[in-house]
């Protein structure tokens, strides 16, 4: 076979490969959306579900779910944003460096339904924090953050060496160069990379299903006292959110409308992260040009 | 004797297991441009980056030897870093300005070294501008991005960056090989001007370069110096056949 035809050949079964993969994704993604589109309304994206008769929505497992995100968030960044400047900046080569660097590795990659049994045991029984909120995202910042380390410290890996020297050179201390000089340039990265972990958070549901819990109170809307039982802002409170929610309807649901309504969650769900992954995308890009001062 | 604004002494730099620069010694006078040459790979920006403890930032390099700036030997493990990178400026290869404005290039340093005040810190950038030439093309667009400046002009704003903080030396690592022949003319133009006031070593590929900025020359070969004279010396009558073969492009 001429060099010519094996050119051809492989070229042909990689755009064949290319196009299953587009194809698979498109169509699970339509399947979804189309099967869940219908039955989204504003009703449905704010009202709470019920037990046995139709006409449920998933206004608190949607409220829940944002919650818990921004829970996870505020405990991640900061932690990751200083074990990454840690692993990048300060962390010396050799053995220890990576010891830390294997076991953030496999800790992201643990499974997340192990994770949810380790919350169970030791968040919500030995710690005695009970299902909540709080529980859930603890047990979710065990996944997410080690995305926030890698995120942070390849972002600052990737600021050009130079700008760095530079900095340094004009007498800046190491604290002030990583600050002034490398975060503004590595942080369209970090941003984009923290979007991105929180779509997986938002989706994540087996580490949830033993920490944040299975059940919510009745939530009054009205009531904004983060420390009181009924207000949503309280982080001590069980909370189910929209994925465990998906979950739960289809396999005990009682309600007549039940495969709906998990349909329609699930449509929600779906884009949702959408939403995260384009808005990472164009919030990156903004990012990177108001930094760079580029016009 | 003549007092040395720089003086290195008994340098060795090591990478891990590799020795890249094995012993020397060099004294930078006041107000004078020294130009180090030699082939690629000879050590000659490695020494430059020991100067200003700049090898610190390369995990596994040692560097080991003495390096007096103000009566302080600067490469002992006491010494604030940080402060003696203020007396010792530096222009890289490639021209990088900060991705911040014109202005703010210049007004970090500064501001960081505690001026406040914005009548000085204006102060400061228009004259640091001004002695690198840059002022009348800059002036009416200090507040845009430094990134919007051709090559040429961002190193000339990254030397006068350097200057904006008072350093005493200024170390250039080939700061004209990545310019076009015009930027270069006017880089060149410049270290000549600023020689009146600082202490000047310049690393160059650029032989012709060497023998039009420089005062001295230093000629590295295998991480020594084979031979340090006045520039005229060297480029006309060279003492040792290594740097003779060299300027007269028989090797590297």
């Amino acid at each position: 076979m001429s060099a010519k035809t094996a050119d051809r050949i492989a070229t042909g079964v990689i755009y064949a490969v290319s196009a299953l993969i587009v194809v698979i994704l498109a169509g699970l993604l339509g399947y979804i959306i189309f099967r869940g589109i219908g039955h989204i309304s504003w009703h449905f994206l704010t009202s709470a579900p019920q037990t046995i008769k139709a006409g449920g929505g998933i206004g608190p497992q949607l409220f829940n779910s944002l919650f818990l995100l921004v829970l996870t968030l505020i405990i991640t960044i900061p932690l990751g944003l200083g074990a990454g400047i840690y692993m990048s900046e300060y962390a010396k080569a050799g053995r220890l460096t990576d010891t830390i660097r294997l076991i953030v590795e496999v800790l992201s990659s643990f499974p997340s339904i192990v994770i949810g049994l380790f919350g169970l045991l030791v968040i919500v029984n030995l710690f005695g924090l009970g299902f909540s909120l709080f529980s859930g995202a603890l047990a979710l910042t065990v996944f997410n953050l080690p995305l926030m380390v890698r995120i942070t410290e390849q972002a600052l890996r990737g600021v050009p060496r130079e700008q760095k020297e530079a900095s340094l050179a004009l007498g800046l201390s190491r604290w002030k160069t990583i600050t002034s000089v490398m975060l503004p340039i590595a942080t369209p990265a970090i941003v984009t990379g923290t979007i991105l972990a929180a779509g997986r958070v938002f989706g994540e549901a087996a580490a949830l299903l033993f920490t944040a819990g299975m059940s919510s109170p009745r939530l009054d809307f009205t009531n904004w006292n983060p420390l009181d039982e009924r207000s949503p802002l309280n982080p001590f409170r069980p909370a189910e959110t929209l994925a465990v929610h998906i979950w739960k309807i289809n396999s005990e649901g009682l309600a007549p409308d039940a495969s709906q309504i998990a349909a329609g969650a699930s449509a929600v769900l779906i884009i949702m992260v959408l939403v995260f992954n384009f808005g990472a995308r164009w919030f990156g890009r903004y990012l990177h040009r108001k930094f760079t001062a580029t016009k | 004797m003549e007092t040395q604004s720089l003086t290195a002494k008994n340098i060795h730099v090591h990478y891990g297991e590799k020795e890249a620069i094995k012993g020397v010694s060099l004294d930078f006078a006041p107000r004078e441009v020294t130009a180090l040459i030699g082939p690629s790979g000879c050590g000659k920006s490695t020494f430059l980056r020991s100067l200003n403890r700049m090898n610190d930032t390369i995990d596994n390099a040692r560097v080991t030897g003495e390096i007096w700036i103000d009566g302080e030997n600067i490469n002992e493990p006491g010494v604030d870093v940080v402060l003696l990178r203020q007396k010792i400026g530096m222009v890289w290869q490639r021209p990088n300005p900060f991705h911040k404005s014109i202005y703010e290039n210049i007004a970090f340093g500064p501001r960081y070294h505690g001026i406040k005040n914005k009548k000085q810190l204006d102060h400061i950038v228009e004259d640091c501008l001004r002695k690198a030439a840059l002022w009348d093309e800059t002036k009416d667009r200090l507040h845009n991005s430094a990134l919007a400046l051709s090559g040429g002009q961002q190193q000339r704003l990254c030397i006068a960056r350097s200057i904006a903080v008072k350093p005493k030396v200024i170390l250039m690592d080939e700061p004209a090989s990545a310019l076009d022949p015009v930027s270069t003319a006017k880089v060149e133009e410049l270290i000549s001007e600023l020689k009146q006031d600082y202490t000047i070593v310049i690393v160059t590929h650029n032989m012709h370069q060497a023998a039009r900025v420089s005062d001295k020359t230093a000629f590295f070969y295998m991480g020594k110096v084979v031979e340090y004279d006045r520039t005229e010396k060297i480029f006309t009558n060279p003492s040792e056949k290594a740097t003779d073969d060299y300027i007269s492009g028989r090797f590297g």
